[in-house]
């Protein structure tokens, strides 16, 4: 099921805590998952899917997830045990180089 | 949002404070959401903020932006009459202040002024329920700039625009528990505000010195065992005056940022020679653009202050290289891109530049902001920035109009034009100048004045020197050339 996001959207997890703010959003809908389940908008009701084999790994506080090709890029604001994936494909952290403090 | 995570992520981390006595993650969002439903229930439309840096204030940061109500911190220092045009645009608010401001306050127009005594007391009650996250076109923090003319602008900062900027630069909670940032730039500074939320957000437990003055910079540095801070230009070579006279050591002192004005060369170099153990950040940034876009790292400073090549060694006078989440360019007049090596005005586009003032977006419609900075980039891609377009006097991390001063040098009456200048300074990078005409029977001397400008203004803004002469230069157009009367004076030397 893809979905239209919008940048600062909040979604949550059907399957467990987790929490996204979307960073940047493609112009296209995705078919955003968490835990191989459809996310949810932050306020629906929780849910209690549990997680499809193998869409494990979770997710961590403050961790970004982005798909460059795509322009997706999400930021966990709460962690939980299932991975955050496009379809089938599994999101990986954004490993940016972290900076030297400036203020 | 940055609260609540990084109360989530270590809620029992002493965030502000000293170490042992401090405010923990989850007590300080606890407090904001006591003054969240405080502000709430006050009907405010704005939460002011007139004082020293305290714990309050991230208090009243947190809570203005939890309850979506604007966050107004302003120019204390700022004299009666600016301050009365700033307190009517932020009618409907209300004002926290320092004890000893509230008559101050009261007199010239404010009102609901609450001490910080006063505050605290109203938020002293345990509240229940959640508040959402704050809606990232909300505006966040009102802060006043100088301006080009004496009339300060009112910038905007939404939260989409701090929260890229945090979470685009700042690894979050990728700091060590033993961290400690000392914060001494006032908070109607954007660093002020920056420094609150990156470090929050890295976990970097925050020291407020609520006023600066050197020596108990470095007495509180070395008792909260403080591993960063940011300086301006002068209080970078105070410090390390201050260092030396006290024979002080800052074992646990191993970061230090510096921006919001030019600091003299001499300066960084004898920073890196008193302490090579400590990593220097230059960051040059703007209100406008949410705090930093392009830094000088630590590894470059080094790198520049060995190298005996002079391409890499002027590195120490550049401001580093564009964050990469932001597009830099220097472009000439007609707005086109120039080369390196070229000069020209300094423009940046990207999801921290906010570019907005109250009743004015100045962005252009592809999203870019021109900064009004003169600068160039080397062929490296490092980035000179020579000053403001406007000639707005950068003394200190102030920035002083000249037009004010001009104005009220020309109510004396033995003055007929004057023209006011930033001519370079060792210690405040930039320091003030007037350059007067008197009429022909007029008879004033540089002493009267510079007591006439203090008196009416304030002493910041006082002119070192003032030089007389039989007329001022002007272009073919009538524009005044404060150009020829810079080179002029920082030739002379008087």
């Amino acid at each position: 099921m893809a979905i239209q996001l919008k940048a600062g959207a909040r979604l949550r997890s059907a399957v467990d805590a987790c929490e996204v703010v979307v960073v940047k959003a493609p112009a296209d809908p995705v078919d955003l998952r968490c835990g191989g389940h459809p996310f949810l908008p932050a306020d629906a009701e929780p849910a209690s899917e549990t997680i499809v084999d193998g869409f494990e790994g979770g997710t961590q506080l403050g961790k970004r997830y982005s798909d460059d090709e795509l322009g997706l890029e999400l930021l966990c604001t709460k962690a939980g045990e299932g991975a955050i994936s496009v379809g089938e494909t599994i999101l990986a952290v954004k490993g940016a180089k972290p900076l030297p403090a400036s203020d | 949002m940055l609260l609540e995570m990084a109360a989530e992520g270590d809620p029992d981390r002493v965030v502000l404070g000293s170490h042992d006595a401090g405010i923990t993650a989850s007590d300080l969002l606890e407090r904001s959401r006591r003054a969240a439903i405080y502000f709430e229930k006050s009907g405010a439309e704005v939460v002011g903020y007139f004082g020293l840096n305290e714990d309050t204030l991230p208090v009243a940061l947190f809570g203005a932006a939890l309850a979506g109500i604007p966050f107004a911190p302003l120019n204390y220092r700022a004299p009666d009459e600016q301050l009365r045009g700033i307190l009517g645009r932020v009618a409907g608010g209300i004002m926290i202040a320092d004890d000893q401001e509230v008559d101050r306050l009261n007199g010239i127009g404010a009102t609901n002024v609450l001490t910080k005594a006063e505050f605290a007391a109203a938020i002293a009650e345990p509240v229940t329920g959640e508040h959402p996250f704050v809606d990232p076109e909300e505006i966040a923090v009102l802060l006043f700039t100088s301006g080009t003319t004496s009339e300060p602008k009112a910038a905007i900062l939404r939260p989409r625009h701090l929260v890229s900027y945090i979470i685009s630069s700042v690894e979050f909670l990728g700091c060590e528990p033993t961290e400690a940032q000392l914060i001494c730039v006032p908070s109607y500074h954007i660093a002020g505000i920056a420094a609150v939320l990156s470090s929050l957000y890295a976990g970097r437990r925050i020291m407020y010195l609520p006023a600066f003055e050197a020596g108990s910079w470095v007495q509180l540095a070395a008792d909260e065992h403080v591993t960063h801070a940011m300086v301006v230009p002068t209080m970078l070579g105070r410090i390390l005056n201050a260092i030396e006279e006290t024979n002080t050591e800052l074992p646990s002192l191993r970061h230090l940022s510096y921006g919001g004005g030019r600091m003299p060369l001499e300066l960084v170099e004898r920073t890196l020679t008193d302490m090579p153990h400590i990593d220097l950040v230059n960051a040059y940034g703007l209100t406008e653009t949410s705090s930093t876009i392009a830094m000088l790292t630590p590894d470059e400073h080094r790198e520049a202050f060995a190298s005996e090549d002079p391409v890499i060694r002027a590195r120490l006078g550049s401001v580093g290289r564009p964050l990469p989440a932001l597009e830099v360019e220097v472009r000439d007049i007609d707005d086109a891109p120039v080369a390196p090596g070229e000069k020209g005005e300094i423009w940046v586009r990207g999801e921290q530049v906010a570019g907005e003032y109250v009743g004015n977006n100045v962005l252009t419609d592809d999203g870019w902001f021109r900064t009004r900075d003169a600068g160039s980039f080397d062929e490296h891609g490092f980035l000179y920035v020579d000053g403001r377009l406007d000639d707005v006097i950068v003394r200190g991390a102030e920035n002083i109009s000249p037009g004010e001063i001009e104005e009220v040098l020309m109510l004396h009456t033995a003055v007929a034009e004057a023209a006011v200048i930033g001519i370079p300074d060792a210690e405040w990078g930039e320091a003030v100048a007037a350059v007067v005409v008197l009429h022909p029977n007029g008879e004033v001397t540089e002493v009267d004045l510079q007591v006439w400008v203090k008196e009416r203004l304030r002493s910041t803004k006082m002119p070192g020197v003032v030089a007389f002469r039989d007329e001022l230069p002007y272009s073919p157009t009538g524009k005044l050339l404060r150009r020829v009367l810079r080179d002029e004076l920082s030739a002379s030397g008087s």
